[in-house]
């Protein structure tokens, strides 16, 4: 599946593009910034000018260098969240699915407990209970989203393991960790991949609300769902404060989204 | 011994079934009770101190912890906790002193109204724009509109909120208000139009999943045998997608609705924060910033409950709808990605040779 066809898929190349540029803006962001994220520069709500295209935000940033240095934050948790999440999940689902029946009822009946708990709201009980570190942030993020994985995981490793290929690695007695790892692994990865793009894309939209909330990235830290917090007030007087954040979010997670569903469409193509 | 006879009589075939799955939701319904209680206890905070003030002598933050049972073993904590839930008395809200059941009384209407809302419209409009896309496979309006709803989907929910609040805040565009500051002497449904920008926000999001779940069973269903048998037979095209198709299309729609209407109460806070709607995302939102955690806690348990009790309906509506698992005469618990459970290192050996 990773062979070079990957790229004549067209989703999967304009997702990749709009990803990457996300990412490096993110990444270089910090040193092409003109001035510090916590400098005061302008006016309140200052309008776009010369010095500063996007204008000022509501204590007087340069909104321009807020949106450069407020990148980072926001890609690596949600990086984070649905890497832990995947891996996790991924262990959980493989484990109930080819265990016996107690330990996989066991397992699907634990995500379903789970999955009763709106992701946000999880999430929100969490951080607010426990505070509003970064890697905190991070892992109940990732444990919001692990159920859904082990259901995928789960279902796909149970379609994968009634397979003949499956039972003739049985039968020619390799172990059971080989034939997880060697066998079931490599066909359950797909369905993983194209919900690790989605989990990206939810990931982005709920980390930035918790910001937007008030319970991410504290202040006066940069971060795009902060931006949007912060500057909501004069969404009238300077959208812009208010919508070059929102539109980079969106943007980051359209590409996510499109990378996942061209993995998907790439996939399917390659069955048929 | 009376015959069991006269069919009017005869239970149906799915109760045994659903009493199990009852007793399942139930159980559920116990853990989440259990992971709510204790997750509340983990709050850094004492409801005394809460309570009292952060000037309020030792002595008295004592004497009222213990008014409060707070120094009782937290298994007796609990235990009292869960019988007054189950008499429907959710404590009292350290906030505002009034009853936790009363203001979430008062506030799930409204999240009620606008969860409905938001159903009444996404799903006819996902059922028509999934059939109707999938009827036209693969034409340039089926390309379009997938990519249109593609795009939607990528957008995070609240970025949509924040949108059309922007546009209808601008003096042009003054049609719709833009935030919704109900007037609470007036019934909800006086004021209908502070609903609809919300439920606007939140259909435009919960949308594309479900057409595009409708969209992909249809085709599914068209591409089946029995839809070759009909064509042979020469059964109008119309009476195949109404009465062949769209019934078993609609099954996994069911399963669709119940996991859109999860991540939607997750939606709905941010939205109704974001429109200001006094619903009990909002209530939900200030406890948290008030550390109330009666509030907390019964806003928690209402929400999951729900959630708990959506799942066990459209898993009933998914067996009525479904004619074999209706008058199966066992069904195990429905498998939300469609597969059965099956056992890898045990399997029945049994293939012919």
């Amino acid at each position: 599946m990773f062979s070079a066809s990957v790229w004549r898929e067209p989703q999967i190349r304009r997702g990749g593009l709009v990803t990457l540029a996300i990412v490096l803006l993110a990444l270089l962001g910090p040193w092409l910034a003109p001035h510090a994220a916590t400098d005061m520069v302008g006016g309140v709500y200052g309008p776009p000018s010369g010095e500063a295209p996007l204008g000022h935000d509501f204590l007087g940033h340069d909104v321009v260098s807020r949106l450069l240095s407020g990148g980072v934050s926001i890609l690596w948790m949600s990086l984070a969240a649905a890497a832990i999440a995947l891996v996790l999940g991924t262990a959980l689902g493989l484990l109930a699915g080819l265990s016996r029946q107690r330990l996989d009822q066991a397992i699907t009946w634990l995500a379903d407990v789970w999955l009763a708990f709106p992701d946000l709201i999880l999430v929100l009980l969490i951080v607010s209970m426990l505070g509003r570190a970064p890697w905190l942030i991070v892992m109940t993020v990732a444990i919001a989203f692990t159920p859904g994985v082990i259901r995928l995981a789960r279902g796909s490793a149970v379609a994968v393991a009634s397979q003949e290929f499956v039972e003739a690695a049985q039968m020619m007695g390799f172990s059971r960790t080989r034939i997880l790892l060697r066998e079931i692994l490599p066909n359950v990865l797909t369905p993983l991949l194209v919900h690790f793009g989605n989990m990206l894309t939810w990931g982005v939209g709920m980390l930035s609300g918790l910001s937007f909330l008030g319970y991410g990235v504290a202040p006066p830290a940069a971060d795009w769902g902060l931006m949007i917090n912060e500057n909501q007030a004069g969404l009238l007087v300077q959208p812009w404060a208010v919508l070059a954040p929102a539109l980079l979010i969106g943007v980051f997670a359209y590409g996510t989204n499109i990378l996942a569903e061209g993995i998907a469409r790439h996939s399917a193509g390659e069955r048929k | 011994m009376p015959e069991p006879c006269a069919t009017s009589h005869r239970l149906p075939a799915w109760l045994p079934w659903f009493i199990g799955r009852l007793g399942y939701g139930l159980l559920t319904a116990w853990v989440i009770s259990l992971v709510v209680f204790i997750a509340t206890q983990a709050l850094p905070s004492d409801p005394a101190r809460v309570i009292l003030g952060p000037d309020a002598p030792l002595e008295s933050i004592q004497t009222l912890r213990e008014q409060l049972g707070l120094n009782r073993p937290i298994l007796l904590q609990y235990l009292s906790w869960l019988g007054q839930v189950l008499h429907g008395d959710l404590g009292i809200s350290l906030d505002s002193n009034q009853p936790v059941a009363g203001i979430i009384l008062a506030r799930f209407g409204n999240t009620l109204a606008l969860l409905g809302g938001v159903l009444l419209v996404v799903v006819p409009l996902a059922l028509s724009i999934g059939v109707s896309l999938a009827l036209r496979r693969d034409s340039r309006l089926d390309r379009w509109a997938l990519s249109a709803l593609i795009f939607l989907k990528a957008t995070p929910g609240f970025l949509l909120a924040i949108g059309l609040v922007l546009l209808f805040s601008m003096p042009q565009f003054s049609l719709l208000p833009a935030v919704s500051i109900l007037d609470p002497d007036k019934h909800l449904w006086q004021q209908l139009e502070f609903l609809l920008l919300p439920i606007l926000a939140l259909s435009l999001s919960s949308l594309p999943y479900l057409a595009r779940l409708v969209r992909a069973s249809m085709i599914e269903a068209l591409e089946s045998d029995y839809v070759s048998a009909a064509r042979l037979r020469g059964v109008p095209e119309w009476r195949i997608v109404w009465r062949h198709t769209l019934p078993n299309a609609l099954v996994p729609a069911v399963q669709g609705v119940a996991l859109t209407l999860r991540t939607l109460i997750g939606g709905a806070l941010l939205a109704e924060v974001i429109f200001s709607y006094p619903g009990i995302g909002t209530q939900l939102n200030t406890a948290i910033q008030m550390r109330d955690l009666p509030l907390i806690q019964g806003v928690v348990l209402v929400i999951t409950l729900g959630v708990v009790a959506i799942n066990l309906l459209a898993d009933l509506l998914t067996v009525l709808l479904t004619p074999r698992l209706r008058t199966a005469r066992r069904v195990t618990l429905i498998q939300r990605n469609r597969r059965g459970i099956q056992s890898w290192w045990r399997r029945p050996a049994a293939k012919a040779p």
